[in-house]
């Protein structure tokens, strides 16, 4: 792939560049957030002496206190709830829900009031809080632990919606979320946490709710999101091998979309296929091939193809491949996109 | 029961928390029916009949100044609750959610608050919005539709109205948090919030869970809860076994039933709960007995769901007139004072009123305004489109 393009004004030359898993890139981002800002205070379920159940926040509770660091009761409607009233006070709350699929209980705190209080209040008040998701399957969890839940979020106007899909975007992201005015619900791509990538920690990172090419190419566009990043990747060097040159899209924020990098991909490549492993009706991916169909009207030399999780309930593990989009769905899609 | 003294938190080594005795049959039946009895914990230094009465824990002292000033808060809202209710079947106002019957746990609880103190309401909070030095007028427009609150909550320490039930309690704990992580607990100049809730509330899962937040926070928070006895049609009974303020000794902190319809006891115990958790004992829940003599809203109906003789009993215990007739028994007040409050609340309402008909319009583009403190592109592109349609018809027939 090619290396995320990175402005290095004010590196001095240097290159710090350090290689990282995206769970210590969102670690050491956190830091960083932290130190820089006495008001960020993270919160959540076993966050602290733990350090989560993924072991995002390892360390923080030693060095910045348990004042800054929360082991809140196991609760996740109270753990956004207070977060609206500490970040009412001045602070910047950074909560980690456990799993994806316990962010529910969450959800009316989130919707009724994370979303719709700067709002009511005509800007009075502003909630610069972030809710941190990891999300999406493929660990060969129990139900409830593997779950895309974003379409929700983004369907909420107020919400900002962001993913990150490696270990320089995963560092940079969380420290812009948390720098954002406005509420970010940031989700993380859990069975990717422990991959690796170089990470710059000095690169002045591009602007947080923007879609990024990560690999050009003409036959066709791939968008994903998440840990479907990875797979669209590997698709892509799998049909360079036979001669066939994908464009692959990050689409980094998922409300506000940023489509205009995709537009422009479309234009040029005339085909377009969506991958999430969100099912897909009434969701993000919905939203990309009815914007893209509006926007590349004449372009198109085929219909948006998407390839998605199916619209089920989260399946038992043991069928989870078969639900999760993988390299072979997304290629087959791309050559029905070429067969047109 | 419910001394403050008993439910000072104990020293580490002292052993078990203080808990009050188990509530009699008596006490529990007392507690859960629709009834103008509150038991024998409640809280009370005004009886209905105007008479002083004494109580063992919380007494208070005020002076003829300080009561007239609290009888004509309490005559006030009235006055502005009856005017826009009455707006509201004029048509002027979509919807209209009376307090009758409340101003006195109203008034008293937000004549208890320091101007540094912080409010957390619900929506039918009109005589806190009062104290917190809120106009009238400017609750109107939530209920006629021109906006959803216009006030700066953090300029008068007053929350926006909350419409789902039970979310600010979790948003009041959160506050209190930061409070206490302000380092602003601690002493008598310390701040603490207040939130407030109806007795259906208490059934919500935020409610239990900024429960559980305060107490393990230790939060400077008092949870106010007016049990009017009515969540729409549903009594008290439907919402719990027990009578809510022993909820709190399941949570580990002070539980207080006072009569609320007694701005004196909802004064006195207020004041004490807010300096509880300003020296940072907190939080306290206190139950204000009192009764909704109105319908839910205006949408309400009632005669469907409860019999006129309760609200002839509690037509007895109305919270202004034995004020007005202690005022008078004291001498402290005269036939003058009376009519000037009267002519005072005619004014406000005649302005009420004549604001609320002169409400202009909210513009098309306050749809789109105040969304995201930093602009989406994608909502902008949507406003710029709308309002290139809306300007289409201009000068046309539309």
């Amino acid at each position: 792939m090619a290396a995320p393009t990175m402005d290095r004004a004010g590196t001095g030359g240097a290159s710090p560049t350090q290689t990282l898993t995206i769970s210590k890139a969102l670690n050491s981002g956190l830091r960083a957030a932290m130190e820089a800002d006495p008001k960020v205070v993270v919160m959540g379920e076993d966050i602290g002496k733990l350090g989560g159940v993924f072991r995002i926040t390892d360390g923080l509770q030693k060095d910045f206190g348990e004042q800054r660091v929360l082991d809140t009761p196991l609760a996740e409607s109270g753990i956004i709830g207070t977060a609206v009233g500490l970040a009412i006070r001045g602070y910047r709350p950074v909560c980690e829900i456990q799993f994806d699929g316990f962010i529910f209980p969450g959800f009316d705190q989130i919707v009724s009031q994370v979303a719709k209080l700067h709002y009511r209040t005509q800007g009075r008040i502003t909630l610069p809080m972030v809710i941190r998701v990891p999300f999406g399957g493929g660990i060969g969890a129990v139900e409830h632990h593997s779950e895309s839940p974003e379409s929700y979020f983004a369907h909420t106007a107020g919400l900002k919606v962001v993913s990150c899909s490696n270990p320089a975007d995963a560092y940079w992201m969380i420290q812009q979320a948390i720098a954002c005015e406005d509420p970010v619900l940031f989700f993380e791509p859990k069975r990717r946490y422990y991959e690796k990538g170089e990470v710059d920690t000095t690169a002045r990172p591009g602007p947080l709710f923007a879609s990024r090419v990560l690999r050009t190419g003409t036959a066709a566009t791939l968008v994903a999101y998440g840990p479907m990043v990875r797979t669209c990747l590997d698709a892509a060097a799998a049909a360079a091998e036979d001669g066939t040159e994908l464009e692959v899209i990050d689409l980094r924020t998922l409300s506000p979309l940023d489509l205009a990098p995709v537009h422009e991909s479309v234009r040029r490549t005339g085909r377009l296929v969506v991958v999430s492993e969100a099912p897909s009706e009434s969701s993000i991916s919905s939203e990309i091939a009815a914007k893209v169909q509006q926007e590349c009207f004449y372009s198109l030399q085929a219909p948006v193809l998407r390839v998605t999780g199916f619209d089920t309930p989260y399946p038992p593990s043991k069928l989870e491949e078969e639900f999760l989009p993988d390299l072979d769905r997304v290629l087959h899609a791309v050559d029905r996109s070429l067969a047109w | 029961m419910s001394s403050p003294e008993q439910w000072t938190r104990p020293e580490p080594d002292a052993g078990p928390a203080a808990t009050a005795a188990r509530p009699t049959a008596e006490q529990v039946i007392a507690g859960l029916r629709a009834t103008d009895e509150g038991g024998a914990d409640l809280v009370q230094l005004l009886t209905p009949e105007g008479e002083r009465v004494q109580h063992p824990d919380f007494d208070i002292d005020v002076t003829a100044e300080e009561l007239r000033g609290l009888y004509r808060d309490m005559v006030l809202v009235r006055r502005v609750d009856r005017e826009a209710n009455a707006l509201q079947r004029k048509g002027q106002l979509g919807i209209w959610v009376p307090l009758l019957g409340q101003e006195a746990a109203q008034i008293g609880a937000g004549r208890a608050m320091r101007p540094t103190d912080m409010a957390f309401p619900s929506y039918r909070e009109h005589g806190i919005a009062w104290c917190r030095g809120i106009p009238p007028t400017d609750l109107l427009g939530i209920f006629r539709g021109t906006d959803h609150g216009t006030w700066d909550p953090l300029e008068k320490r007053f929350h926006p109205y909350t419409i789902v039930i039970g979310n600010q309690v979790l948003n009041a704990a959160g506050y209190a948090m930061g409070q206490k992580f302000d380092g602003a607990v601690g002493d008598d100049d310390g701040e603490a919030t207040i939130c407030f809730f109806g007795d259906g509330a208490t059934s919500q899962g935020d409610v239990h869970e900024g429960f559980v937040w305060g107490a393990v926070y230790d939060a400077p928070l008092v949870f106010f809860c007016q049990n009017n006895q009515w969540a729409i049609s549903e009594p008290t009974e439907r919402q719990s076994r027990l009578p809510l303020y022993q909820r709190a000794r399941g949570y580990g902190f002070p539980g207080i039933r006072v009569d609320g319809n007694d701005v004196l006891a909802t004064l006195a115990v207020t004041r004490w709960a807010l300096d509880e958790c300003r020296n940072g004992n907190g939080p306290v829940l206190i139950e204000a007995f009192t009764y909704r003599m109105d319908a839910h809203t205006t949408s309400d109906d009632p005669t469907r769901y409860r019999l006129s003789d309760e609200l002839e009993m509690w037509k007895l215990k109305d919270p202004i007139e034995r004020v007005k007739v202690h005022l008078v028994k004291q001498q402290w007040a005269d036939a003058a004072y009376f009519e000037g409050v009267e002519a005072e609340a005619d004014v406000l309402a005649a302005e009420l009123r004549d604001f609320c008909v002169a409400m202009p319009e909210p513009p098309a583009q306050r749809i789109f305004s105040g969304v995201y403190a930093e602009a989406s592109p994608v909502l902008d592109a949507q406003r710029d489109e709308f309002l290139d349609y809306v300007s289409g018809f201009a000068g046309g027939e539309h």
